[in-house]
């Protein structure tokens, strides 16, 4: 089965590429926007069928390795 | 004195740290990632570079290589575990340092050389270097480094901030921080100080005719405090 992760920064942290994207998109007159946060999308094709078996594999991968919980949070979708 | 310096795929200080290393009396043996064991070492490196690309995250996917296990148990058994730049990235993703080496603050390479001032010399790393400022290289994007408040007293009541960027008298403001790294932080201890991460490149500056020769006094330092 497929389980996607989502990491993204913890709030508080600071995000450079967040800044400098959410600059450029009020420079393009997308005036509107005041924060972008970026992070990252995983897709993990998992040879499991139990689901809940395989989430909390998942959450192993993402503690041990996806995430680094000094600045980052994750979330199985 | 024995030494080991790690390579990883996409090292690319190793050669720089061997020839420091043995320029001033180590025995140095180069470490391939994909070993188990560690070769008897007084001290093991790992130098700076791209470990594996950096991806996901600078220092990671080395922070989980098959000997990095070896490099823990040396560590955790009081061993002498230097990381170099890249290597400071991976001694925080294995957790053996604390905190983590982000992205810097203006998004930009930075590539120059800076002013660091030692902080603790109550350690075998900086004990008989008679100077407070050195004069370093750095050469990184993600050199800025974080922790959490909490982490960051604890670090401070141990004494475990190892180098500081500041100017040529030492002073360590905000001003002369090229990175935005809390506290101006360049390199860290561990709790015990048998481990020594930091941004600078000390092996770059061991050459008067090259670059200078304040990395020399670290190194020198290093051979007699072992």
């Amino acid at each position: 089965m497929k389980v996607k992760v989502i990491v993204t920064l913890k709030n508080g942290v600071l995000d450079p590429q967040g800044k400098a994207i959410q600059q450029t998109l009020n420079g393009m007159t997308f005036n509107n926007v005041s924060e972008v946060r970026q992070g990252k999308y995983f897709d993990i094709e998992i040879n499991e069928s139990d689901e809940s078996k395989a989430k909390s594999q998942v959450e192993e991968m993402c503690k041990k390795l996806l995430a680094n919980l000094v600045i980052e949070d994750y979330k199985i979708l | 004195m024995k030494s080991s310096v790690i390579i990883f795929p996409g090292s690319n200080c190793d050669r720089d740290m061997d020839v420091a290393l043995k320029k001033f009396g180590f025995d140095n043996q180069m470490v391939w990632h994909n070993d188990v064991k560690i070769p008897k070492s007084d001290l093991i490196v790992l130098p700076g570079g791209f470990s594996y690309g950096d991806y996901l995250r600078c220092g990671s996917i080395a922070g989980k290589s098959r000997i990095i296990k070896s490099v823990i148990d040396f560590a955790n058994s009081g061993g002498l575990v230097l990381g170099i730049c890249n290597g400071f990235q991976i001694l925080t993703e294995t957790g053996l340092l604390p905190g983590i080496l982000q992205q810097n603050k203006y998004l930009n390479f930075i590539c120059k050389n800076v002013f660091v001032k030692i902080k603790n010399k109550d350690n075998k790393y900086f004990k008989k270097i008679k100077k407070e400022v050195l004069e370093l290289h750095i050469a990184h994007n993600e050199g800025n480094y974080f922790c959490s408040k909490d982490e960051l007293k604890l670090i401070e009541d141990n004494g475990q901030i190892a180098v500081t960027y500041c100017d040529r008298i030492g002073n360590d403001d905000e001003k002369n921080n090229p990175n935005g790294a809390i506290k101006n932080i360049a390199g860290i201890f561990n709790k015990d100080k048998n481990i020594l991460g930091m941004m600078p490149h000390p092996e770059r500056m061991i050459d008067p005719f090259l670059s200078g020769e304040d990395g020399s006094l670290f190194f020198e330092n290093l051979i007699e405090s072992l």
